[in-house]
């Protein structure tokens, strides 16, 4: 995989992490968030629109509140 | 003592059409129109009392609108509902204002409600477009180009508190909550930067904000808004207009974003919060917190500390219980009051601890984790059009396009009761009142607006009746004299007005 930089928003702070460190008790959250991710994931170039690239290009809105 | 904290959400819709001209003006006004034919009548809003540039800070300054106001010019198409709420074109752009609510749960359910209305209205326009063609609707703010549109908060505010407190003392939340309640974004629309600097941030509004504290909602937004139309009794009230929001697709963020807002407003009127966390320069500071996804990035305090937008909200949310356990919940709603305040800690608590689940509950900490987990899979750079697109999907209200619905978001209301909520008002405010009216005599009003309605008997003069209380005309109060009158002139002789 090519190098890039990317963002770990769930490795956010190392040592307040550790400190706190409830992350255990929720495991079972944790693992229904991931499986559902990973179902997301897997459906998700049949929900994004056949040309989601061009659509976000047009997508253009007046200015508002 | 803090006055109990009515509360509404407005949002003005992102509005694209396909397979046809693409006029969100044509397109709007088709949305509103095509729902208010559905239901038979349909009664106009009533320009009276309606002063957007009347300004908290003092009223006899000169309106920056110059003569007239164009904000009221613009809204031609315009429906009142029978849940209370109001809906109606507005720069070009779909709005959707609820009902007064009493508390943070009803905002939910009636926000939510909005999002039905938005959505059986696109199906119902749908017959009067030609083949091919559709509108999407998105609920975001942001079309990634510059251009934003508003999600904005009102709240019932004493008016014996001097604005000069509201201001000092909503500063610091303002300037934070985003952490607990941001929509998140990928890239800058900040002018002068590159949007790819940015790849990903919290917020959808954060690079709109240029003034402190301000009357425009539309240029030079300000974090503080200063427009002072209470919609109801001046001599008593505020209306506080909360313009510096995202709208969510997360109901627990709304919940959250609402209710600690309620929450500080209502320690500002009790004397419970100080000034110790104001910002030195809250414009920056809010585009500091909302450009690092990261939560380490810290901003300056008038006292030359530096905070993290978390430690501030944390710092918020423990003056809050100490609120709570001095001043109970009465004011923001005995039960939303408790649940938004353990729901709030417990999301602080989520982005303190990484423990992963605050994905169920934050919108932008829920669409980061889908962007970096797609960017992963495909080896896609951040900021790409791809990515740009799945930013924009998780807004998009199709329910077969809709990300957010696929990104295991926790629900506050039942699905049932958001359904309900489409032809219901709310019980416990004046909305009750309107709603209802509007339910049984629909042909009799001719008008409605939030502090009033004008009804038509069919014989004299149109008579209008003032409801410049906000917690009058609920269903303890009206219900039975409703159900009892077969006419409206039955109605209001039995009202008295």
């Amino acid at each position: 995989m090519a190098e890039r930089t990317h963002r770990e928003p769930q490795r956010r702070d190392d040592d307040v992490s550790d400190a706190a460190a409830p992350a255990a008790q929720d495991s079972s959250e944790g693992t229904r968030l991931k499986a559902e991710l990973d179902d997301l994931l897997d459906e998700i170039d049949e929900v994004l629109e056949t040309n989601a690239e061009e659509f976000v290009k047009s997508y253009v809105q007046k200015g508002g509140q | 003592m803090a006055i109990p904290k009515v509360c509404g959400i407005e949002t003005e819709y992102g509005i694209f059409v396909r397979g046809a001209e693409n006029d969100p003006v044509a397109a709007s006004s088709l949305l509103v129109n095509a729902y208010a034919d559905r239901l038979g009548s349909r009664p106009g809003w009533d320009y009276e009392h309606e002063r957007p540039s009347s300004d908290a800070r003092d009223p006899d300054l000169p309106s920056p609108f110059g003569v007239g106001d164009p904000e009221l010019e613009s809204r031609l198409v315009n429906t009142v509902l029978r849940n209370g709420a109001r809906f109606y074109v507005d720069h070009a752009h779909p709005e959707l204002s609820t009902p007064e609510v009493r508390d943070a749960i009803d905002a939910v359910r009636w926000d939510a409600a909005g999002e039905e209305v938005l959505r059986r209205s696109v199906e119902l326009a749908s017959r009067h477009l030609p083949d091919g063609a559709e509108i999407v609707i998105h609920k975001n703010n942001s079309d990634g180009k510059g251009n934003s549109y508003g999600c904005h908060e009102n709240y019932l505010v004493d008016r014996q508190v001097p604005f000069g407190r509201v201001v000092n003392g909503v500063l610091a939340h303002f300037v934070s909550r985003q952490v607990v309640c941001g929509a998140g974004k990928v890239g800058s629309e900040f002018p002068g930067q590159e949007p790819s600097a940015v790849p990903f941030q919290i917020s959808q509004r954060a690079d709109f904000f240029e003034e402190q504290v301000g009357l425009e909602t539309t240029i030079r937004r300000p974090i503080v808004n200063t427009r002072d139309e209470p919609h109801a009794d001046p001599m008593v009230y505020r209306r506080l207009h909360v313009i510096c929001g995202d709208a969510n697709m997360s109901q627990v963020s709304t919940l959250v974003k609402v209710g600690s807002t309620a929450i500080i407003l209502a320690m500002i009127e009790d004397g419970a919060l100080g000034d110790e966390l104001l910002p030195a320069n809250p414009v920056t500071a809010v585009r500091q917190i909302s450009h690092d996804p990261t939560l380490r990035a810290t901003i300056l305090l008038d006292d030359g500390r530096r905070m993290t937008g978390l430690d501030m909200q944390e710092a918020l949310h423990e003056q809050a219980l100490r609120w709570f356990d001095r001043f109970g919940p009465e004011s923001v709603g005995a039960e939303a009051g408790t649940e938004s305040l353990r729901r709030w800690g417990e999301v602080i608590a989520s982005l303190r601890s990484d423990d992963g689940r605050a994905a169920a509950w934050v919108d932008w900490v829920a669409k980061s984790r889908i962007i970096d987990a797609y960017a992963t899979r495909h080896d896609v750079a951040p900021g790409s059009p791809r990515l740009r697109a799945i930013d924009l999907q998780y807004h998009d209200l199709r329910p077969e396009r809709c990300l957010a619905a696929r990104a295991g978001l926790e629900d506050v209301v039942p699905a049932e009761a958001v359904l309900r909520a489409v032809d219901e008002p709310p019980s416990d405010t004046r909305a009750f009142f309107r709603g209802r009216c509007l339910g049984k005599f629909a042909e009799s009003v001719v008008a409605a607006n939030w502090d009033s309605m004008v009804f038509d008997l069919g014989h004299d003069p149109l008579r209008r009746v003032q409801m410049s209380e906000p917690l009058r005309g609920t269903a303890d109060l009206v219900a039975n004299v409703i159900d009892e009158s077969s006419t409206v002139g039955e109605l209001l002789e039995r009202l008295g007005a």
